[in-house]
């Protein structure tokens, strides 16, 4: 086939092209660049090849243990999280009616934790968590806990878990929720037959059924837990000491609090190398689960087709995958 | 293994106080033999899903009482029924491979593991899912899920009863057969009862040997393929059984005698005693009425069409504002579009309010 040659489609691509440059290449381009020299302010530039980078992997340097030590913090958070808002989702997911009106107010419900904005998310929890004013801080003191987030460490740690958990494990059930609607009627009746118990019928048919539901689930927690920032800024400040600066806030601490550009480049870069790997290993596994299912498809040929008759009233039936 | 009594059993999907015209389930009392093979047949929404799931204990009943070997198990839940069902579409559990599916509903029920890997093993050999045994189950076609269905219903040797919910819809025809000859033979091998609901009648016809036809949320007969052909109790069963369905005609019946728009048809009973006011019909099936040359003493009737079959060809005709099937005999032609319908009295059926009526000799 003959290919009609028209440039002037480049002026429909030129637009989208140009909003991607200045949106994303040329930041992207001056990180690199910055992360690549020291400056002293006064738009003095010096070169420093890949020293930044070297020091930042270096945890014998101030850079390069401030950085370890709060990825360490990070993935430890984010791990924290997952073991904690996975199961809690799945099981409010299980809980939650499947019909009626309390379905309508049990996603309300669920939804309104998510609509608020991060910062005030934290400015609720530094309130709550206060000693001598908040709800929380003030009973736990008063029944005899000596609770106090802005001094212990253990009690930030706790405090900044609760509040991620109470902001975001309904992300994690919804998403649950909506694998769990998806399973046909069928599926529980037969498991009453053949007389599956409750923890068989979740076994055999709820989790798999839900997989690739909380594959995502998994995905957008992991991200969103290891890119955290807003939230334990306005509740701890990173604080008692360093026990809650995620890699984040370590990066705005010397972008913006030390002014060492370079630092803070080589920092980022590094960071959102990091996110992208995981990204990409997260992508791979889901469209290799996508590409099995297709192979599997396609290995069947000979009756599917044949079959695609008979099966009409089919598809409102038939076991619906994740929501991907 | 039981007998299962239906006792005035009744179901209503808006309450038990719902106007009993709406019941899903109209009341039925009925006795299920041990070791029958039963088709439950009828058209889609006539409620015999309802009276399957009502058995099983997927629904519970409005009203009424369920027996099995006379013990009221009507409030006891699916999982304590003795009981198996397959449904319609295949349900597999996709993390399991085929043996362990099979294995899932004895494994439920704390059976011990050298009896369970026995019926696994010969319920696997019976379906011809041997070489799959140690496979995922999600990986196999439509026909085979199923078969597992069909296995996982099976392979429970104590099941009071088998129920299967139109289970070969998914099936292509072809294989079809196959699985049917297949559950006929294992029925015989098994000595399980079997209720088979299907809307097809020749997968009823051929599987069962008592056909129970629901109509409406009723059951209005229940006998042999035999039977339902020779004597439909009803003027429902007479028309959804056979191709073409049974003849039904408005007539006025008096004695022994038949009277359609003027036309005089002898009938081998007597009926002296019909129902006043009830609409009375007689009935006759296509294969007992001839398409004949017109002549004096025969029914005339306009002829639309003659169905060839193959073997037996159908006319296809109108008398009146009523549409008829008759055999048209081999050499029959109509040259001026009317012909004369000759009625085989044995086999005229009088109906009074679609109910069969039995005449006196």
């Amino acid at each position: 086939m003959d290919k009609t040659v028209n440039q002037k489609a480049w002026f429909l691509v030129l637009p989208v092209f140009l909003v991607v440059a200045f949106s994303a290449v040329l930041p992207l381009m001056t990180v690199v660049n910055y992360s690549m020299q020291d400056t002293f302010g006064n738009n003095q530039f010096f070169w420093n090849g890949v020293g930044w980078f070297k020091e930042l992997l270096d945890p014998s340097t101030d850079l390069g243990g401030r950085f370890l030590a709060s990825l360490g913090r990070n993935l430890f958070f984010s791990m924290v999280i997952l073991a904690i808002q996975v199961p809690l989702g799945i099981v409010i997911a299980l809980s939650m009616p499947r019909q009626g009106w309390t379905v309508a107010a049990c996603l309300v419900i669920l939804a309104l934790p998510l609509l608020i904005p991060w910062n005030v998310v934290g400015t609720i929890w530094q309130i709550f968590g206060r000693p001598d004013i908040g709800l929380m801080g003030y009973v736990l003191n008063h029944i005899g806990f000596d609770y106090n987030y802005v001094s212990n460490d253990v009690d930030a740690w706790v405090t900044v878990i609760v509040m991620d958990v109470w902001h975001w494990t309904s992300l994690v059930a919804l998403l649950c929720y909506a694998g769990l609607k998806s399973i046909p009627e069928a599926y529980y009746q037969a498991a009453q037959i053949d007389g599956a118990s409750r923890w068989a019928v979740f076994k055999a048919i709820q989790l798999p059924k839900m997989n690739r539901v909380l594959l995502i689930a998994v995905l957008l927690r992991f991200m969103d837990s290891f890119m955290i920032y807003t939230e334990p800024f306005v509740l701890t400040g990173g604080g008692p000491g360093n026990s809650t600066t995620f890699v984040s806030i370590e990066l705005v601490k010397i972008a913006l609090g030390q002014f060492d550009l370079g630092k803070a480049a080589a920092l980022s870069l590094v960071y959102n190398l990091i996110i992208l790997i995981v990204c990409w290993i997260f992508y791979t596994v889901m469209t290799n689960a996508g590409v099995e299912r297709k192979a599997q498809a396609e290995k069947e040929p000979a009756v599917e087709p044949k079959l695609a008759g008979a099966l009409q009233p089919a598809p409102a039936l038939k076991p619906k995958e994740g929501v991907a | 293994m039981a007998r299962i009594d239906l006792v005035d059993l009744a179901h209503s999907y808006g309450g038990n106080d719902a106007p009993q015209e709406s019941f899903a389930l109209k009341p039925v009392t009925m006795t299920w033999r041990q070791g029958g093979a039963y088709a439950l047949l009828g058209p889609s929404g006539c409620g015999k899903t309802t009276l399957l799931n009502v058995i099983s204990g997927i629904i519970t009943p409005s009203r009424g009482k369920i027996l099995f070997d006379g013990k009221d198990i009507t409030p006891l839940s699916t999982q304590k029924r003795n009981i198996a069902q397959v449904f319609q579409f295949p349900v597999i559990y996709d993390t399991m491979t085929v043996g362990q599916n099979l294995a899932f509903p004895l494994k439920n029920r704390g059976v011990p593991k050298a009896e369970i890997d026995k019926r696994v093993a010969e319920i696997g050999r019976l379906l011809d899912l041997e070489p799959y045994l140690n496979r995922k189950a999600t990986r196999l076609t439509a026909d085979a899920k199923q078969k597992i269905s069909l296995g996982r219903g099976l392979v429970r040797s104590d099941v009071a009863a088998v129920l299967f919910d139109e289970p070969l819809t998914v099936i292509d025809p072809e294989l079809k057969w196959q699985l049917r000859s297949k559950l006929k033979a294992l029925h015989r091998e098994l000595d399980l009862t079997m209720i088979y609901v299907t809307h097809d009648q020749t997968e009823a016809l051929t599987f069962a040997d008592t056909v129970v036809v629901m109509h409406d949320g009723r059951v209005v007969q229940s006998g042999t393929p035999a039977e339902l052909f020779d004597k439909p109790a009803h003027t429902f069963v007479g028309y959804f059984i056979g191709s073409p369905g049974m003849n039904i005609l408005p007539a006025e019946v008096k004695g022994r005698e038949a009277r359609i728009g003027g036309h005089l048809i002898a009938l081998n009973r007597s009926y002296d005693h019909l129902p006043a006011g009830a609409k009375i019909e007689i009935g006759v099936r296509p294969e007992f009425v001839d398409a004949v040359a017109p002549a004096p003493g025969l029914l005339t009737a306009k002829v639309e069409r003659i169905d060839d079959l193959g073997r037996i060809r159908f006319a296809r005709v109108r008398v009146g504002e009523a549409k008829l099937a008759a055999r048209a005999p081999a050499g029959f032609t109509s040259a001026d579009g009317t012909a004369g319908l000759k009625f085989d009295p044995a086999h005229v059926h009088v109906y009074a309010d679609s109910l069969l009526v039995e005449g006196a000799a």
